[in-house]
């Protein structure tokens, strides 16, 4: 089986000098779930923005579903990877929801039905048809995060990319944000910093400190490792730990 | 609910006007635009002293209005927002040309009341027709009918971004506000101040259209918008333009006020002179 993400050596730069990536090596199978942790700064984000080439890399290669990151695949590479930002306010700017859901799809040059099939498909997915009709700046945060996915899921990527997806979520938003990302059976790479939605939802953890891939394996193994958890700046979930109160 | 971008600019409200169902939002963008231009067009012929020929242009707004189940208020509220830059430029004219034009009992006009009037009259007209245009047809409907008509691509997707970009504007700029007002207790803006927070609006306004430059690459954005639906002219739309242009030309030609009025008086006066 060939690996859908492949990056072999990948850096980058800032163009105020700071290096976010020094060189990072992995593979991504089809329908793995895998984590992207790292304390603030470490490199998520810019990690990310390579993934569907809105940043092209210093240094090494990234293909995705066997495609070379080049100008000449970048298209192509859009429509399989689907981006949910950290900022939903930033992917929202439609006047409706089911506009700005339709976006991706009429981009794609799809007809009218069908680009109405997709976003009714997409809505219904993330459960905000009655959203449809709403302006973005009227929802909930919680809302708005559904509806952000929902616009990446109507362009039926191979790939979902998300950067924090529960932020700003209140506990019962969050469950249901886990519940509709655990039905999702494509390729899924989450970065965050809720370590206790990767040890629900990602069998396996990529861990980045400094611009480098400190640790790479199964998310169980690498949140006993305390060692690595205290370099990394990175602490065990909560449910990893003992009860506050009973100390149990 | 705090105060959204949508209380700032109210471009929210023009949207949703537009995202209703009449006949007139069901007409082709085109026919619209060629229809309101025609109308700008000719409000903007008639000469400097001119008033009671225009009256009857209102009809065109206000039917429009009317059917496409815009309220009248929410427009009339909108164009008032332009009216100061309008006194401004006709302020002058009663100041300037004090030549006595009309006599209304005891008083005299003068010929700068009277073009200040027709100023005012031609700017609402306008303005309020515009309006009307993008709440029946939203401002993307508009561009697209523009594009259609052979304007060039670059100039409608600059007008369409501006839309998307005055919401991240208006955003930024009431987010700075009420953090400035949270610790400003009641003192005013200094200059020196403004200009920091100018600038802090603009790099942050920067900042943010980057980022949702980079979502809307992310969905496949290839430098234009696609259209919601493929245009349609209808028998309809053709008939819609052609009624309005003959209205607007023999409105031009036959002032209907003075004909009226040329009427009452024949009626009045059986017809002696």
């Amino acid at each position: 089986m060939s690996a859908i993400i492949e990056a072999v050596d990948l850096a980058y730069r800032y163009p105020d000098g700071t290096e976010a990536l020094r060189g990072l090596t992995f593979s991504i199978q089809a329908g793995e779930t895998v984590a992207i942790v790292g304390a603030n700064g470490a490199g998520k984000s810019t990690l990310l923005h390579h993934l569907n080439g809105t940043v092209t890399p210093a240094r090494g290669t990234l293909a995705i579903d066997g495609l070379p990151l080049t100008g000449a695949h970048l298209v192509e590479i859009r429509r399989r990877v689907g981006m949910v930002f950290q900022d939903p306010d930033d992917q929202l700017f439609m006047p409706t929801v089911a506009e700005d859901v339709g976006f991706g799809p009429r981009n794609l040059g799809l007809p009218p039905d069908e680009v109405e099939a997709r976003v009714q498909g997409a809505l219904a997915l993330v459960e905000a048809l009655a959203l449809g009709p709403k302006p973005p700046y009227r929802l909930s945060a919680g809302e708005k995060r559904r509806v952000a996915i929902a616009t990446a899921l109507a362009m039926e990527p191979a790939i979902l990319v998300m950067d924090e997806p529960t932020s700003g979520l209140d506990p019962r938003s969050r469950r249901q944000l886990c519940r509709l990302l655990k039905a999702f059976e494509f390729t899924k790479i989450i970065a965050t910093h809720d370590l206790d939605l990767v040890l629900d939802l990602c069998p396996r953890t990529l861990v980045i400190h400094g611009g480098l891939i400190m640790a790479d394996g199964p998310t169980l193994e690498i949140f006993r490792d305390e060692d690595l958890l205290a370099t990394c700046h990175l602490e065990k979930p909560l449910s990893m730990q003992g009860c506050p109160v009973c100390g149990g | 609910m705090p105060p959204g971008p949508e209380s700032f600019l109210h471009f929210g409200t023009l949207d949703a006007l537009a995202a209703g169902d009449s006949p007139v939002h069901r007409l082709d963008p085109r026919a619209k635009v060629l229809a309101t231009g025609l109308f700008i067009l000719t409000v903007a012929s008639f000469g400097r002293y001119e008033v009671a020929a225009l009256l009857p242009f209102a009809l065109f707004p206000a039917a429009l209005m009317a059917l496409g189940g815009i309220p009248a208020a929410f427009i009339g509220r909108r164009a008032l927002a332009a009216l100061p830059f309008v006194l401004l430029l006709a302020a002058f004219n009663p100041l300037l040309d004090r030549a006595p034009m009309l006599t209304l009992g005891p008083l005299g006009v003068s010929g700068g009341w009277v073009s200040f009037a027709s100023i005012l009259l031609r700017f609402l007209l306008t303005v309020g027709s515009a309006l009307v245009l993008v709440a029946t047809t939203s401002l993307d409907g508009v561009c697209l009918g523009l594009e259609k008509l052979g304007l060039p691509r670059a100039f409608t997707q600059q007008v369409a971004f501006l839309h998307r970009y005055a919401f991240v504007l208006g955003a930024e700029t009431v987010r700075i506000h009420r953090a400035r007002t949270l610790r400003a207790f009641g003192r005013k803006v200094s200059p020196r101040e403004f200009a920091a927070l100018a600038g802090q609006l603009l790099l942050r306004a920067w900042d943010r259209a980057g980022r949702v430059h980079v979502a809307m690459l992310s969905r496949g954005f290839t430098g234009h918008l696609p259209a919601r639906r493929p245009l349609r002219w209808k028998g309809s739309d053709l008939l819609f333009t052609a009624c309005c242009a003959a209205l607007f030309g023999a409105l031009r030609l036959w002032s209907l006020p003075r004909f009226l009025g040329n009427l009452a008086a024949h009626a009045f006066t059986g017809g002696r002179p």
